[in-house]
């Protein structure tokens, strides 16, 4: 009681001295200098998260470096005949800005990882990818595979320049939003995990047992 | 003693002198992959082909031939993990990737007992079966299968008659 009305006190002192118009600085200061102040504040926020997402950034460390990084480099995300490719960020943060922060916000969990070494060799890593690529697999399978189609778009595809399984495919599962990108195409921008069975995600195709159609047809 | 000596040099000379010339005279090493390229220099490798991806099933050459993969497999993941062929090829995915499951041999061990998944001795596709390129093969190949054999045994009788 004495501890929450001494706080009620100090609030009211600090809303008092807010309150008060200012003694020493012009109004024209206080606007157009908050102004500024909060141009630079924001630059350099903007600028400070951008750096974050920089492939340098994340390679930094050798967790990534030598694991993630290093399986990435034999991909087609990585080196293909027309030298379009994706860094880190461009898979693994969304693009839209609220997402964003709620994905770097997330990411403080990676940088107690990294001081306590949760993942600093190989063995560890191995015996914690399958969490983390489960981790990635439901953020991709929420989203729609958001991050695939931010490049690629379903509606430029050329079905006719696929081939014919591919074709089979998209033509179907994809087509009718029964299957999004992510459910077939695991694993194409680095090495899988042991899956142990029933620990694999069930919504790929053929990861079930199908159901005899068949036999549900009248 | 001194003379033996002499002798013997004079022969080793000689017979260095033979061979020298004799390598000199022989045609420089060809190999069909390598070309003229010494042993101990690196090739210039040749141009990376356009693999077959049509998925129209090949025609076996003999019966027990492993049947060859017409589709791509660039960087398929196939270790102790995860196996990428296997993703489409077992049983339980053939309804949804409509490829073909892999045989009831695959998931035999070498006594004979059937296992629930893939035998390891199974496991690495790309032991016996190969993707395709329309490359031109290195060595010519004169091979005929049992069919065109007997079809020139009937067409000929005579002929197929005289051997034993």
């Amino acid at each position: 009681m004495n501890w929450g009305t001494s706080m009620l006190q100090l609030l009211k002192r600090y809303w008092a001295v807010i309150r008060r118009p200012s003694v020493h600085f012009s109004l024209g200061f206080l606007t157009i200098g908050g102004f500024i102040a909060g141009i630079l504040f924001w630059g350099a926020f903007n600028t400070a998260m951008e750096v974050t997402n920089t492939e340098k950034f994340c390679t930094g460390c050798h967790e990534m470096r030598d694991n993630v990084f290093a399986e990435l480099k034999s991909t087609i995300h990585y080196t293909n005949r027309s030298g379009v490719r994706a860094i880190c960020s461009d898979c693994h943060v969304p693009h839209n800005w609220t997402d964003k922060m709620a994905r770097k916000m997330q990411a403080s969990k990676e940088v107690w990882g990294k001081i306590f070494g949760t993942v600093d060799t190989p063995e560890k890593f191995d015996a914690k990818r399958l969490e983390l690529a489960q981790h990635e697999w439901a953020r991709l399978k929420a989203n729609d595979s958001l991050e695939c189609r931010n490049c690629h778009n379903y509606d430029s595809m050329d079905f006719t320049r696929q081939s014919q399984r591919a074709q089979n495919m998209h033509s179907t599962y994809l087509a009718n939003k029964e299957k999004t990108c992510i459910d077939c195409h695991k694993g194409i921008a680095h090495q899988l995990p042991h899956i142990p069975p029933g620990l694999g995600p069930s919504d790929s195709p053929g990861q079930v047992v199908p159901a005899p159609v068949a036999m549900a047809k009248p | 003693m001194k003379r033996i000596q002499k002798l013997g040099m004079a022969l080793m000379l000689c017979l260095g002198v033979v061979t020298a010339t004799g390598t000199a005279s022989a045609e420089p090493l060809y190999d069909k992959a390598r070309g003229t390229a010494p042993l101990l220099e690196t090739t210039k490798p040749p141009v990376l082909g356009n693999p077959i991806n049509d998925d129209v099933r090949r025609t076996r050459n003999y019966a027990q031939q492993p049947p060859v993969i017409p589709h791509r497999i660039d960087g398929y993941q196939v270790d102790k993990n995860f196996n990428k062929c296997m993703d489409c090829h077992s049983r339980t995915k053939a309804e949804v990737s409509q490829a073909i499951p892999v045989s009831i041999t695959h998931y035999q061990d070498r006594d004979g007992n059937t296992l629930a998944q893939i035998s390891t001795r199974r496991y690495f596709c790309v032991q016996c079966h190969v993707g395709q390129d329309n490359a031109t093969p290195f060595v010519r190949n004169t091979f005929q299968d049992v069919d065109s054999l007997l079809l020139k045994a009937l067409q000929n009788p005579a002929n197929a008659s005289k051997k034993p």
